[in-house]
């Protein structure tokens, strides 16, 4: 092999020259092998897209993998903690997946394409342990995150411009299901899922078509406020519904070396994924064994007066005016649409529980000097963003 | 309609016997379901030729427990006792060694005997009582497994400290260096080299084998007895004591998988389609086979099964089988030598080079070989005048290149057969019938996945609390109600009858405790 043949750049998506073109800020990132932008004119504006209009954000270097053969149900059971059988053909499921202590390596989606043939799809690559989940049974498993171009187009006039586009039927696509149209004589999948917490969908289709179905895209979204984002009016949108980012809110166990570092599905608030009722799955052993004896950890959602982002800030109880740290911050974001200062943390129980009243240690800096401020956080049980109309069907007309 | 019993022992081999003897005696309704058609496992007598039998894998027995026989009041009749071993000599000028005595070397080796096997065997008796109990758990200890872990300290400790240094450091050491630091005489290096190798995926410069070596003197310090009649004859005392407590053992019930029911163990079904229940299931089959065809690893964990799967266990020792129409001459041994066990390792660098092609998938064609000739003293075996040959031939790895065939079986039965002739020239014409069973042969025969002696390689990465696998180490394997007591548990393999012990003890204790 030649050196040129080699490729040393980032993979560019098969949206990019669609980015590019829009791109005004030239600020992009590595996601999984791939550029991805930041933002592409502003982030706020595209923020405002998720929740007053259309976001369009370019998910293809989201890991995939397709999973076939006759085993598949029983090997996709036995590797996530929740009950797969209950997902039919044409359902998507959120799911945690975990070592055989219980640990988390990841959260991510699992579509039932057809009788016996699912997609997964993660924020990290994990085919060294989808292989060995695999060590006696007969599937096959296959990494595909390069053929297939995704896009998430998310926010309250999000189901307009499918139907603009023309997707008859798309009405009657319910929450976590997924459904199947033509697009120029290709297949486009499309499916009722998203990270933003609001009304949206993924569209699925061969990379051949990815920037027809962009072109088509924003031709039909023009009157709805359609606008390509970025990662971090993502970023923000995600913190507002609550969800969790590997890295960030939970390490995955795998990529963990000192003990306590990882989490499991109870601490980071996932124990509604647990169904004891399946006789095993990767880490029920470990995961009965908490249950009965307690978790170490909690997630927290906090809300926090004032406006100045939590970010990194430790976690304190105050009990007779003294304050005891008890954990910290992972993820804090200004959320304009709650207005409220928000923010997911890790905090050792039996600290935490909703409505409870903690103090976050905030730092912020102005002209160079430092301020230190100790705000009031208080525990709350519900996503700080979940409107009617993420699950509403048939959508409302925005 | 499905038979409930209080345990069901999956394999009468000598492991599955002795567990199912000790459970019965503490009275539980035991089942013993043994795919042959004979008790024993790899411990077995039976004919190869009319008029012929053998023991036909494990033929020298200097393992067994002394607690086992305790526990169960063992009384085993001998053919032949204390034998001693010839490193055989091309020209007659042999060496024997029997317990710390070697004949045929220099004083100074003679003197460096001494030393060596008193260290030997000091250390093997550290590494014996770790044998006798099961090993503590890394980590999450409860309090008694704190306590084996102390007690592994304290012994050492008892050692003296620079004993304690130097047991720890020759543990991860080749048996090679050690040998030439030590010794001139070849035949004394070469056959104490074999010792440490029989059984292994090893050479004596391979690392652990000082290890693999000290396994084998624990116990009875590597003295060498032949059973009256056979191998079977331990396996039919041990069947008896299982019988006499209680237990039922039946033959020709090959299982064919562990019935698991809300993620535990039920019972077993055969492969003829009976049923039988039981809440404690205990599999004398190899880990590999135990988890990947016995239980099906959907039944199991990902992480566990992984570490199953990686076990290695590829048998590397064949067994040869002649009918002689009578003794062989070998240049330099009386007729009453034949009664002795003898070895072909004329050196430790042999010992190597036989090891060699093995790691690239090919066959010794100048192997090592431990040789006896068990009808000298035991008539029972030949008929009158006749004789059998019985020796281990290594190496012939289970992953042959291009797969073990009727023609490649062959072609290292010549080897051997030739390597022998090479110190016996007449023994080609004497033989009248013969056999080798490669590990691929013993796999299928015996049902020992890889056809491994050890029923896993006896590693440092695959020993004590990492054996079988790391997480699984105490006879308990990470499904309710399933055990394992098979030498693939610790502490390994060879005729000891420790890993069934500890297991029904581990049993035993787990129930009392819940
Ligand atoms: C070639 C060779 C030579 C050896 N020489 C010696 C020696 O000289 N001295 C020595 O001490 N050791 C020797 N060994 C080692 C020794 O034979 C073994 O370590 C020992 O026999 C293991 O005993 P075990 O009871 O754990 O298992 P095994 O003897 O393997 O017994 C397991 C039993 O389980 C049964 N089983 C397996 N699967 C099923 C199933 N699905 N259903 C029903 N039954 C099943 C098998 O048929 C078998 O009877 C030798 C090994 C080999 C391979």
């Amino acid at each position: 092999m030649t050196i040129q043949e080699v490729q040393l750049d980032r993979k560019k998506s098969p949206f990019y020259s669609r980015q590019a073109k829009l791109d005004r800020l030239n600020q992009w990132h590595e996601w999984k092998g791939y550029s991805s932008a930041d933002a592409f004119y502003n982030a706020e504006l595209e923020y405002f897209a998720i929740r007053n209009s259309t976001a369009v954000f370019d998910l293809t270097p989201m890991t995939k993998y397709r999973i076939t053969g006759p085993d598949s149900l029983d090997y996709i059971d036995r590797l996530v903690t929740r009950d797969m059988r209950k997902i039919k053909p044409g359902r998507v499921a959120y799911a945690v997946w975990c070592d055989d202590q219980g640990q988390v390596i990841d959260d991510g989606t699992i579509f039932h394409l057809m009788e016996g043939e699912y997609r997964l799809c993660s924020q990290e690559r994990h085919m060294e342990w989808l292989t060995a989940a695999a060590i006696g049974l007969d599937v096959n498993i296959k990494e595909e995150t390069a053929d297939i171009a995704a896009l998430a187009v998310q926010g309250p006039t999000s189901y307009s411009v499918l139907k603009n586009l023309g997707l008859d039927g798309v009405e009657n696509l319910k929450l976590f299901g997924l459904m199947d149209f033509d697009f120029e004589g290709t297949n486009l999948m499309v499916s009722r899922t998203g990270y933003t917490g609001d009304l949206g969908y993924e569209l699925w289709i061969d990379p051949s078509k990815a920037e027809a179905l962009w072109d088509a895209l924003f031709e039909a979204g023009t009157n709805y406020g359609i606008m390509a984002i970025g990662t971090t009016a993502l970023e923000q949108s995600r913190i507002e519904a609550g969800y969790l980012a590997a890295y960030e809110d939970f390490l995955p166990a795998l990529a963990t070396v000192r003990t306590g570092r990882s989490r499991s599905p109870f601490e980071i608030g996932l124990g509604w994924l647990v169904d004891f009722k399946k006789p095993n799955f990767n880490g029920r052993r470990a995961l009965a064994r908490e249950k009965r004896s307690g978790s170490t950890w909690r997630l927290v959602k906090l809300d926090i007066e004032g406006n100045k982002p939590a970010s990194h800030s430790y976690i304190y109880t105050k009990k007779y005016g003294r304050f005891r740290q008890v954990g910290f911050v992972t993820s804090a974001a200004w959320s304009p649409i709650c207005k409220h200062n928000i923010a997911i943390g890790t905090v050792r129980t039996p600290n935490g529980k909703v409505g409870d009243t903690l103090w976050v240690e905030i730092y912020y800096q102005r002209e160079m000097h430092w301020t230190r401020l100790m705000a009031k956080a208080e525990v709350v049980g519900k996503p700080f963003w979940d409107p009617e109309r993420r699950r509403v069907t048939p959508p409302g007309v925005y | 309609m499905t038979e409930r019993y209080d345990a069901i022992v999956v394999g009468a081999g000598h492991n599955g016997l002795v567990c199912s003897a000790l459970l019965a005696k503490a009275g539980k309704r035991v089942l013993v379901l043994e795919a042959k058609d004979q008790v024993g496992g790899a411990a077995i007598t039976r004919a190869f030729a009319t008029g012929y039998s053998v023991s036909a894998c494990a033929h020298l027995l200097y393992q067994l427990q002394p607690k086992v026989r305790k526990d169960l009041g063992l009384k085993i009749e001998y053919a032949a006792e204390n034998m001693e071993t010839i490193a055989l000599s091309p020209n007659g000028q042999h060496v024997r060694i029997t317990g710390n005595r070697v004949d045929g070397v220099s004083d100074a080796d003679t003197d460096s005997y001494r030393g060596f096997y008193k260290r030997m065997t000091r250390f093997a008796d550290l590494l014996q009582t770790y044998m006798n109990r099961p090993p503590a758990r890394l980590a999450n200890g409860t309090a008694k497994d704190l306590l084996t872990l102390a007690r592994l300290g304290l012994d050492v400790r008892l050692l003296g400290k620079t004993e304690m240094r130097e047991f720890l450091r020759l543990i991860g050491m080749n048996i090679y260096d050690e040998l030439v630091e030590r010794f001139e005489s070849p035949l004394l290096k070469g056959a104490l080299s074999l010792d440490a190798v029989l059984g292994t995926h090893l050479g004596p410069r391979s690392p652990n084998t000082i290890l693999t070596y000290l396994y084998r003197l624990c116990g009875n310090h590597g003295r060498l007895d032949s059973p009256a009649g056979g191998m079977s004859s331990v396996t039919e005392a041990l069947a008896h004591a299982a019988r006499d407590n209680g237990a039922t053992i039946r033959t020709g019930m090959p299982v064919k998988r562990i019935i698991i029911e809300n993620g535990r163990a039920a019972g077993v079904e055969t492969e003829n389609g009976d049923t039988f229940s039981s809440w404690l299931v205990v599999s004398n089959a190899d880990p590999k086979s135990t988890i990947m065809d016995l239980v099906s690893p959907r039944n199991v964990e990902t992480g566990f099964t992984r570490r199953v799967h990686n076990i290695r266990m590829r048998g590397n020792a064949a067994k040869l089988h002649l009918a002689l129409d009578g003794l062989p001459t070998i240049e330099g041994l009386d007729k009453k030598d034949f009664g002795e066990r003898m070895v072909i390792a004329p050196d430790e660098d042999y010992v190597e080079r036989a090891f060699n092609p093995a790691k690239y998938g090919e066959f010794s064609s100048n192997p090592v070989l431990e040789v006896t000739f068990p009808s000298f003293r035991d008539s029972s075996l030949a008929p009158t005048g006749k004789h059998v040959l019985s020796a281990i031939v290594q190496y012939a790895p289970y992953k042959l290149k291009g797969g073990w065939t009727d023609a490649t079986r062959d072609e290292f039965m010549q080897a051997a057969i030739e390597k022998l002739a090479e110190y016996a020239p007449d023994l080609p014409q004497r033989i009248t019938a013969s056999e080798l069973l490669t590990p691929a042969d013993i796999e299928k025969e015996f049902r020992i996945t890889g056809g491994h002696w050890h029923h896993g390689e006896l590693t440092l990465d695959q020993f004590l609390f990492v054996r079988p696998v790391g997480g699984a180490a105490q006879y308990a394997m990470p499904l309710d109600g399933l055990y394992l007591c098979g030498a693939g548990a610790h502490p390994g393999g060879g005729i000891s009858g420790a890993a069934g012990r500890n297991a029904a003890r581990v049993i035993l204790s787990r129930e009392k405790a819940a």
